[in-house]
């Protein structure tokens, strides 16, 4: 099963067009559809993709658990921190606004903040979910 | 999508079931197309039909393939699933029609954010803003579920492996 070669080679020219594709939506979530939720399970189903054609140990050594691990924190700390800041800076808590010179601008500082919070997160929990079960099912067949 | 729903419930092989869920899915997203919720739809298409599915096939791959026949008919849920869904088509006979401008979802704080959100945060995408702007406190709670997803996934199978690193025996 591993050695499909044009799953392989198909594969190997999808995962980076993938992996920008959810940079685009996660970036451009202000001015066309999409956003953090959407961008990170993109940006995830390029890595279960390539744990599905290379095998999950090999996918497991691009992206190790502990980085993974690290994103799920991350992500709602970077969120729930852009509102600390805000905080510091004299308004309520995820109030964007003081964030820079003016309002408007504050907002979109802050708006792509947290969306970028929710794609780390979502990208690492979901890209996580899927090397538990998958790798759970390799394991078993090891023994 | 009907259809769908039907053999869902009526396929015992539980692959077949996995895939029409996920065309469920895709049928969803188009729905919300139709009805001109993009942002909804481009979510519904990558978690339900994406991601989702993928998910499914790998738990599938940890049991058995086939749903188990059970042993005697289910009358009492069958009746209890008809009331509530007799029920909750009784309750859609209320609501407003489609598109309808008086319909309190058009009256409450949805003219405030499209009138407003453009102006005060110069971000065009009004779905964006509502999502992260006004409605921050909603989309921090969400992604602490799904933080707490994974942490519980991580929980759940993550632990088994280190368990049998030391010693092979067990289980």
């Amino acid at each position: 099963m591993i050695h499909h070669l044009i799953l392989r080679v198909v594969a190997k020219l999808l995962i980076p067009y993938i992996l920008l594709f959810g940079l685009y939506v996660q970036f451009h979530g202000d001015f066309g559809p999409g956003g953090g939720f959407q961008a990170g399970v993109i940006f995830a189903s390029a890595f279960v993709l390539y744990a599905l054609i290379y095998g999950v140990e090999k996918a497991r050594q691009v992206i190790p658990d502990a980085v993974l691990r690290v994103g799920i924190g991350l992500g709602v700390l970077i969120y729930g921190g852009t509102g600390v800041v805000s905080l510091l800076l004299g308004a309520n808590y995820l109030d964007y606004s003081p964030l820079a010179h003016d309002a408007p601008h504050g907002q979109h500082i802050g708006i792509f903040a947290v969306e970028l919070g929710v794609g780390i997160t979502v990208a690492s929990v979901m890209a996580t979910i899927f090397f538990q079960f998958a790798g759970r099912s390799e394991r078993d067949e090891e023994d | 999508m009907a259809a769908t729903v039907f053999m869902i419930v009526r396929l015992r092989s539980l692959f077949a079931v996995v895939m029409l869920s996920g065309i469920y899915s895709l049928l969803a997203a188009v729905m919300f197309v139709v009805l001109d919720a993009v942002d909804v739809a481009f979510t519904e298409a990558a978690v339900g039909a994406g991601i989702s599915t993928v998910l499914m096939l790998g738990a599938l791959a940890l049991v058995k393939s086939e749903e188990k026949t059970p042993e005697r008919t289910a009358i009492l849920p069958l009746l209890a699933a008809l009331v509530a869904g007799a029920a909750l088509v009784y309750g859609t006979l209320d609501m407003p029609h489609y598109g309808d401008p008086n319909a309190p979802a058009q009256k409450h704080v949805a003219p405030t954010y499209l009138m407003e959100s453009v102006p005060k945060t110069t971000v065009p995408n009004v779905v964006t803003s509502v999502l992260a702007s006004y409605r921050g406190y909603d989309t921090l709670g969400e992604t602490v579920v799904i933080l707490t997803a994974g942490v519980g996934v991580l929980l759940l199978l993550g632990g088994r492996r280190r368990r049998r690193k030391p010693g092979k025996e067990g289980e």
